[in-house]
């Protein structure tokens, strides 16, 4: 026995050893060091805070850190994952509960590596995948920018991750695998614009964190960044090869739509594509233009087929119903003689993106939950539908509204959707 | 012409109708309750705005076909002149009425928010209303109105 013991005694060793290679490897994995708290700067370059403005206003910042009805930036907005509910954090200047603490250094390791002041690792929703490859100087204008705002004490609200993200250690095997891309650099024979709306559509603008596939750990799929994806129950569409569809997109249509404006052949933006349209509208209207340009010179990859509809089940179509209900709830509206087609050039319905779409997911959303308005902003409204119109009633009102638009092509699973999208909203 | 039985107000009709008529003409013209007002016609305005099962809802772009089984009330629910329920009272109160063409729906917008949630704050008040727009714009007294209902809810438990 003892023999035996001794004889196996250096396996023990270099497997105790390895085995403490590995744990202080993974400790110093799952590690960041806190950053000194600092006294909030006080004075600003007025310049500066103005591109930090414009650097913000880029990014979204305000879209998910100020939730309806809060304090500008002061956080709090419910984000739903399929890995719990996380609640976007204060970030304006307040020191206890803000970033008033917070030095540039700290900002910038936040933005590129997703780790806060105080050494924890934040959770990937904030899209720190795409920040960083934001300049050095537009992180140093939207700190300054944000710095500068009125502090707002609100403490961070508790999280409901399930078990095993919870952990936030965690977080530093997923930046391992996903967390590789590098800051842009000018691609030389393209024009300036193509370049500032590659930098805004890969960088600030983060686009592809709603219009990409996600894996099965919550990260975008590799190779297929920007073929559309799903957010909070709306479909993101694919952004390659916009110019080619059978619904194709002019550069003035994609401007116009991209500031929040209702656009002849495509419709307005609804859903959560409307705060981030109303974020670019407040953009010079040179970055959307760069914005189109780039975009619309995004090719379709060959590894990636578009959703071919036609299989599954198509509903039984009734479209005396289907009429009389566009009639009821709709024309007043959306009939060709309807005032806000005359006078303020809405589009026919017919040839709106959502009713074009493979999937009728959009068109639903849209009809069930309207167009909330604005306040200060002046837009489109649309009354949302959930309450007035039933599940029979939808599926006549969306077949007959698609037999009108793509005859050769009606939808599938009209009912499954409907009913899908009635329990994702409860 | 199709036949469509609605439940307002606790009671069942059975009514001839247009089939494609939305409820508020069916509410005025059929069923003589002409709280709900015709504004715009466009769900923009909310001065049509009635309560379906629990929900608000435009009523002049919600279709009549496809109601059935499903409780409607109006504002002549809530009361009447000669004894207001205590919503009704409250406009009367804080005086939130002007020309008064936008109350029946305002008032029904707000009985749904007191009724899902009895002691909503401003805020929450504020949120829920911005459907429905007062030409007159007395909506500060329209807020005021509907948080002292909502802060006599608190004090009643």
């Amino acid at each position: 026995m003892k023999g035996n013991f001794l004889r196996s005694s250096p396996l023990w060793i270099s497997a105790a050893a390895l085995a403490s290679i590995g744990a202080i490897g993974a400790a110093m994995l799952m590690w960041r060091p806190a950053i000194a708290p600092i006294e909030r700067p006080r004075t600003f370059d007025a310049a500066q805070l103005q591109r930090g403005a414009r650097v913000v206003e880029a990014g979204d910042c305000a879209v998910c850190h100020t939730r309806p009805g809060g304090q500008y930036m002061a956080g709090g907005l419910p984000l739903v994952t399929p890995f719990g509910t996380l609640y976007s954090t204060n970030i304006t200047p307040d020191p206890q509960t803000g970033l008033g603490q917070w030095s540039l250094p700290a900002f910038e390791r936040a933005m590129r590596e997703g780790i806060a002041r105080d050494g924890h690792f934040l959770y990937p929703a904030f899209p720190y995948v795409h920040y960083r490859r934001m300049s050095e100087d537009d992180i140093a204008d939207a700190y300054a920018y944000l710095m500068s705002g009125p502090a707002v004490n609100s403490p961070a609200m508790q999280n409901h991750m399930n078990f095993p993200m919870n952990i936030r250690p965690l977080v530093s095997f997923w930046n391992l695998l996903f967390l590789h891309a590098k800051p842009l650099t000018p691609v030389a024979q393209q024009s300036e614009a193509w370049n500032r709306g590659r930098y805004l559509v890969e960088g600030p603008g983060h686009c592809a964190g709603c219009h990409s596939p996600l894996n099965l750990i919550g990260a975008e799929k590799s190779g297929e960044s920007l073929a559309g994806g799903e957010v909070d129950g709306w479909e993101a569409p694919s952004l390659l090869g916009m110019a080619r569809r059978t619904n194709p997109w002019s550069t003035e249509q994609l401007v116009h739509y991209l500031r929040a404006e209702v656009v002849d052949g495509h419709g307005t933006a609804a859903g959560p594509m409307r705060p981030v349209s109303l974020s670019l509208a407040r953009l010079p209207v040179s970055d959307a233009e760069a914005i189109a340009e780039y975009l619309l010179s995004l090719q379709t990859r060959a590894a990636i087929t578009e959703i071919q509809p036609g299989a599954g089940n198509v509903e039984t179509l009734d479209q005396t119903s289907g009429a009389l209900l566009f009639a009821s709830a709709c024309a007043g509206c959306h009939a060709p003689a309807a005032p806000m087609r005359e006078i303020d050039g809405r589009p026919g319905l017919d040839r709106t993106s959502a009713l074009q779409a493979p999937s009728a997911r959009n068109f639903l959303k849209t009809v069930l939950e309207g167009v909330p308005a604005m306040p200060g902003v002046p837009g489109p409204v649309m009354p949302p539908f959930a309450a007035s119109l039933d599940n029979v009633q939808l599926i006549a009102l969306a077949s007959y509204l698609r037999q009108q638009a793509r005859p050769d092509q009606p939808w599938t699973e009209l009912s499954s959707t409907i009913e899908a999208i009635r329990q994702e909203t409860k | 012409m199709t036949q469509v039985t609605l439940n307002v107000n606790g009671s069942a009709h059975a009514l001839e109708l247009e089939p494609d008529m939305p409820l508020l003409y069916a509410l005025r013209n059929h069923l003589g309750l002409n709280g709900a007002k015709y504004g715009c016609g466009l769900g923009q305005c909310g001065a049509c705005t009635v309560i379906v099962d629990d929900k608000p809802v435009f009523s002049c772009v919600t279709p009549c076909a496809g109601l059935e089984g499903k409780k409607v009330r109006t504002v002549e629910s809530l009361g009447s002149a000669e004894r207001p329920g205590p919503l009704q009272k409250a406009f009367i109160d804080k005086q939130a009425a002007q020309c008064g063409y936008c109350i029946a729906g305002m008032l029904m917008r707000a009985q749904s928010l007191l009724e899902s949630n009895p002691h909503p704050d401003e805020q929450t008040i504020r949120e829920h209303m911005a459907g429905n727009l007062c030409r007159c714009g007395t909506h500060l007294r329209i807020i005021e109105a509907i948080s002292l209902v909502a802060g006599q809810n608190g004090s009643a438990t």
